[in-house]
């Protein structure tokens, strides 16, 4: 007797929608198994992950606010990842993106600046995460280098400027040496939804952004020729698709994407630029991008669910002494699961008994 | 009826009587899923035999032989060896048994020489001198010259085959079988592979000789077996039965005649192209040579060749998916068109069919009526400011499964889930229902079932009717005189003065395709025909 893994004539849009719970459920398993060897009671850490946090509104507004980085970064990289343009520099670009927008916060800092501030800061960001993003794109369509890892090793060159400049030029002058800027004005400062809560405007522009994702995808032909250029490039190219436009522009978008988001976590939930403002956002959403099935609205829900996690973590972190690191390991047995667990969408498990014999004194 | 077989084997060649087959499957099932690509196959082998093996594509040839040679395993049933049952492990070990095996796809590197192509594929230690000695007497013994030192990309598809034969037969096999071996050659290089294959007979060898060409069954062969649908039809001598009866036997029922309307009028130049030289975009690709042909509306211009002479090359520069420097070298509808992008032809009123239709005429995963946007969001009110309009992709899809008799399990299924046939009926649909002034279509029926190959065929003869100009490539030589007007042959990167299909002979062609040049005073007379 065998288990095969047999391709199935089409695939199945069932598994394409369950392939991520079994995937969820999967990592679940391995983390109660994972738990216990950290002599943990599992029970209690799987409620401290996924219930607590579901319990009170500063948790749930917490958790929204989490989830608008990671969603914003994930729409914009599934455009890549659709088109067959690996960008893993997100994070990179993130960075990016929150320094250029600071800038302007810096500059007007203490000046009677209008309202005029914070748009401009978040469409610089926008350009400075494309510009960013559009490095590793030329050098892909000009001289063939693997964008996986330009883009990737762009992210340390953003790290590191980010810490030059806050420890340098942009230090507060009042802060102790801390190498931070000064908290930036109210008008560079994202809007709370919430008076004294946590829910900010970038909450509600990833909302727009899943939308006009749901619509360039479905319903234009711009969407069409990135799924065409990602799925079959030679037919791609017979429709008349041009994939190196393609990776450029999914690259700017993504780039876009995540400099925006950037600079809204600056200019929201951190209130300043300093070195670690993002926890790994734009690694995390590659794991987004993927548990959502590269699918708008699947990515608007595996970003919350993540993001969940780390508020979880935190909180089990704090209840029960599990290591932050926990939910590091969490995420990446979850990318993995969903990675093996795609293969279900086109294959299918079969017992398979060959040489079928008779079976000896019977009947 | 397998009584009646063996007497009638036994009074063709009488050498069968007493002895066992060389090999036997009895019962060979290979089953994928639910879909039974081999249902319980008995078929005997005997010495001294060339059996072909017929089937249209999908009938379950490729599928027997690669149990035969151990390349997957029988889902039940059994084959026998010499009278001993085996089970074959992997190719090594059937090639270890005397079973040796020319595929129709090559599997040779293009940048190593001869010698170093059939080293690798021999599982033996002896050492390279020995068996580059080998290798020069075995093919000087068969008369299949080769020259050891050279690299494969310099050869011809027929000097890479005669490597693949020569490598099968220097493992010294009691059996050997060929996939579809005149596929890729000229009338008269498939005429030296019949003289070779004799002399294997006769030294007492067996040979399985797969193909879908009934003629040169009919003439080679001393066997055959028919397939169809993965069941065994019959087993006969196809010298005793006609063309037509092997056809009802391996299609099932009589296959529709495709008919040319008559007095078909030609009118005005749709497709020029004038001194088309271009470089090959990849390594080792052909470089296209001066190629000029007119072709008017109501006719259909056929491209022979030996596959790998520049038809692809020709393709991708008339399609657009190269692009020439000089506008002037392609001509569409009056207009240059050489600079211009694929999409910019189509509307001009062209429209293509690759010769791949997964991939590259279709993406697979995709929905039919996604594959209709792909060539249709150009020129066919697909798109509006952007939008893609799904209900008129979808009125596509009807449309060409009503034209067309295209079959499928529901109204918009996924590409690959359709077979070969009906994909291209619907690829071949998809562009007639634009109504082309140009169609380029390359290899229209390859590896599409009879019942499909007509309603391809006809539909090409009606478009031309219609008034567009149809540009055929096919090495299918037959597929060409049936509905070509004139054909032309592609050698090396250059193309041929087209003759007229009534002049044109197998003969002729067949010099053409293997690069020598007609008489002048001929070719001449051809080009005012």
């Amino acid at each position: 007797m065998q288990l095969v893994l047999e391709k199935r004539a089409e695939r199945s849009n069932t598994i394409a929608l369950i392939s991520p719970l079994i995937a969820i459920g999967l990592t679940i398993v391995t983390m109660v198994i994972l738990f216990a060897i950290l002599g943990k009671n599992p029970l209690l850490a799987l409620h401290a992950y996924f219930i607590a946090p579901l319990t009170d509104s500063y948790s749930l507004q917490e958790i929204a606010v989490k989830a608008t980085p990671l969603v914003m970064i994930a729409i914009g990289l599934s455009l890549c990842y659709l088109a067959n343009a690996w960008n893993i520099g997100a994070e990179g670009q993130f960075l990016i993106g929150a320094v250029a927008g600071s800038w302007i916060a810096v500059k007007t800092q203490g000046t009677d600046a209008g309202v005029w501030v914070l748009p401009v800061m978040l469409v610089l960001a926008a350009a400075a995460g494309a510009l960013y993003a559009l490095i590793p794109a030329i050098c892909k369509v000009k001289f063939g280098a693997s964008e996986i890892l330009t883009s990737l090793m762009l992210v340390y060159v953003a790290d590191l400027f980010l810490d030059y400049l806050v420890r340098g030029p942009w230090r507060d002058p009042h802060g102790f040496n801390f190498p931070t800027t000064a908290e930036f004005d109210p008008v560079a400062t994202v809007p709370l939804l919430i008076e004294g809560g946590r829910l900010h405007l970038g909450s509600i522009i990833a909302l727009l952004v899943v939308a006009a994702a749901v619509i360039l995808l479905g319903r234009t032909i711009k969407g069409f020729e990135i799924r065409v250029v990602g799925a079959a490039p030679r037919a791609a190219r017979f429709g008349g698709f041009n994939s190196n436009q393609l990776i450029i522009l999914t690259f700017a978008v993504s780039g876009a994407l995540a400099g925006l988001a950037g600079i809204i976590e600056v200019a929201g939930p951190v209130g300043h630029l300093q070195p670690g403002i993002s926890p790994g956002y734009g690694f995390t959403a590659i794991i987004v991008a993927f548990l959502g099935r590269l699918n708008p609205l699947g990515i608007l829900i595996a970003g919350l669910f993540l993001a969940l996690t780390f508020i979880g973590g935190e909180q089990a972190q704090i209840a029960m002494k599990i290591p932050l690191d926990v939910t590091k390991v969490f995420q990446g047995i979850l990318l993995f699961y969903v990675l093996a667990c795609d293969s279900l969408i086109l294959y299918r498990f079969k017992l398979v008994f060959p040489n079928r014999q008779v079976p000896r004194g019977a009947g | 009826m397998q009584a009646h077989q063996r007497m009638l084997d036994s009074t063709t060649n009488g050498l069968h009587s007493g002895e066992s087959p060389l090999l036997r499957t009895i019962g060979l099932t290979k089953r994928y899923g639910d879909f039974l690509a081999n249902d319980a196959i008995d078929i005997d082998i005997w010495p001294t035999e060339i059996h072909a093996l017929l089937g249209e594509n999908g009938a379950g040839k490729s599928t027997l032989v690669k149990a035969i040679y151990g390349l997957i395993q029988p889902s039940a049933g059994q084959i026998c060896w010499q009278g001993q049952p085996i089970v074959l492990s992997g190719p090594s070990e059937a090639r270890s048994r005397g079973i040796g095996m020319v595929f129709q796809h090559f599997s040779l590197f293009d940048n190593l020489t001869v010698a170093e192509n059939v080293a690798l594929g021999l599982d033996g230690k002896e050492s390279f001198k020995d068996m580059s000695a080998r290798l020069e007497q075995v093919s000087k013994t068969y008369g299949l010259s080769l020259d050891p030192k050279r690299e494969v990309w310099q050869l011809s598809v027929g000097e890479r085959q005669r490597i693949e034969i020569v490598r099968a037969l220097m493992q010294d096999p009691q059996f050997l079988i060929l996939d579809e071996p005149t596929a890729v050659l000229t009338p008269q290089e498939a005429d030296q592979l019949f003289v070779v294959l004799e002399r294997l007979k006769a030294e007492g060898r067996a040979i399985l000789y797969i193909s879908h060409k009934l003629e040169e069954v009919k003439r080679l062969c001393d066997t055959a077996t028919i397939l169809r649908g993965g069941k065994k039809v019959e087993t006969c001598n196809p010298r005793l039965e006609t063309a037509a009866s092997l056809a009802r036997m391996m299609v099932g029922g009589e296959i529709k005649e495709v008919k040319a309307a008559a007095g078909r009028q030609t009118t005005v130049p749709r497709l020029v192209v004038n001194d088309l030289s271009l470089a090959p975009g990849e390594a080792h690709g052909v470089r296209l040579e001066h190629i000029s042909f007119e072709l008017k509306g109501g006719e259909i211009l056929g491209i022979a060749g030996v596959a790998g002479n520049g038809q692809d090359e020709l393709f991708a520069a008339l399609s657009g998916e190269r692009l020439s420097k000089d506008p002037g070298t392609i001509v569409i509808e009056g207009l240059a068109a050489g600079h211009l992008s694929i999409t910019q032809r189509r509307k001009l009123g062209a429209a293509f069919v690759p010769e791949e239709r997964l991939g590259h005429g279709t993406a697979p995963r995709m929905k039919l009526s996604e594959n209709a946007l792909l060539t249709g969001h150009a020129a066919s009110g697909m798109v509006h400011h952007g939008f893609i309009d799904t209900a008129a992709t979808l009125k596509t899809v009807d449309r060409a499964t009503e034209t067309f008799d295209v079959r499928k399990a529901k109204r918009d299924p996924e590409a690959a889930s359709l077979s070969g046939g009906n994909l291209q009926k619907f690829i071949v649909g998809r562009e007639i229902l634009r109504n082309p002034a140009v169609l380029v279509v390359s290899q229209p029926t390859w590896g599409v079932d009879a019942g499909a190959a007509a309603v391809i065929r006809q539909a090409l003869l009606d478009l031309a009717t219609a008034g567009a100009a149809v540009l055929v490539t096919s090495q299918d030589l037959d597929e060409l005189a049936e509905i070509a007007d004139r054909i032309a042959v592609m050698f090396h990167g250059h193309l041929s003065a087209p003759l007229a299909t009534s002049e044109a002979t197998r003969e002729k062609l067949g010099l053409l395709m293997g690069g020598s040049t007609l008489e002048p005073k001929e070719a001449a007379h051809a080009v005012g025909a």
